[in-house]
């Protein structure tokens, strides 16, 4: 056992355990807590893939600003605890009935399909740099960056607009 | 590096979790993080090929998902906000017609 292996079965029973405890927790604020500590884990899953920039992109966007936002949203509505009544009472063991059968099928593909995915190869230098990905950002992608502007300036005026009060 | 099947199979199973978590669960500020967890293994899988294959365009597009995903949940937090406020709930079950 190398340590990269060790480092990956110990970050990825985090990132699972994390995952399950968003989904079962009854608290909505310990939910999102739990979110945050996935969304941590997986930053470090980007740094053992050479995707620096990226892993710090992960924490401020998503750890910082997106779970912030939930957090307030959370506590604006007071919605910590809502009691839910069940009106589909065999819905749940069906979900995770199928959630399994989705699971052995993937792990299936996975396991017999395993050799097609060629060894990879040794990162070239700057591999993941906040400078390679400027570059092809701005000269392959440059389109679909300007686009994102105008994606993020609508869901802008649609957040003002929707919170807004009707007098 | 490790083999990317173990990266991609962690990436299945953190979005099998997420879809569970979207049908079961009846608030809808949990299915909404469900659904944050989706996009994000998805993004673990993109920066797994993008390392086998060693090209920056899988990084670039966890990039726009991020992206998408910060205006999707300022919409969203929005729209449930502005539900809570008529309806005093945001059990999806409750959330059914679409008069307001």
């Amino acid at each position: 056992m190398t340590l990269e292996l060790i480092l990956f079965i110990i970050l990825a029973l985090v990132a699972v355990a994390a995952a399950l405890g968003m989904v079962l927790s009854r608290n909505t604020v310990y939910s999102a807590l739990f979110l945050i500590l996935n969304f941590v884990t997986v930053a470090v899953f980007y740094l053992m893939l050479n995707a620096a920039f990226l892993a710090m992109a992960q924490i401020t966007v998503y750890a910082g600003a997106i779970m912030v936002l939930f957090l307030f949203v959370i506590m604006l509505l007071g919605a910590e605890r809502i009691p839910g009544e069940d009106k589909l009472p065999w819905q749940k063991p069906l979900a995770v009935f199928l959630g399994f059968v989705l699971l052995v099928e993937t792990g299936y593909i996975l396991i017999s399909r395993s050799g097609i995915l060629p060894p990879a190869p040794t990162a070239g230098e700057g591999f993941g740099s906040p400078e390679a990905i400027g570059m092809v950002l701005f000269n392959q992608y440059l389109l679909p960056f300007e686009v994102t502007s105008i994606v993020l300036l609508v869901a802008m005026i649609g957040a003002v607009i929707l919170s807004r009060r009707v007098k | 590096m490790l083999p990317a099947t173990y990266y991609v199979g962690l990436s299945a199973i953190l979005f099998i979790i997420g879809v569970v978590g979207v049908i079961t669960r009846r608030n809808a500020i949990i299915i909404f993080m469900s659904i944050e967890l989706m996009l994000n293994s998805a993004n673990l899988a993109f920066v797994a090929f993008a390392r086998v294959h060693e090209a920056m365009s899988g990084q670039v597009f966890v990039f726009f998902v991020l992206a998408v995903a910060a205006a999707e949940v300022a919409v969203g937090l929005a729209l449930m906000v502005s539900i809570f406020h008529t309806k005093h709930s945001i059990d999806v079950d409750n959330i059914s017609s679409l008069k307001g």
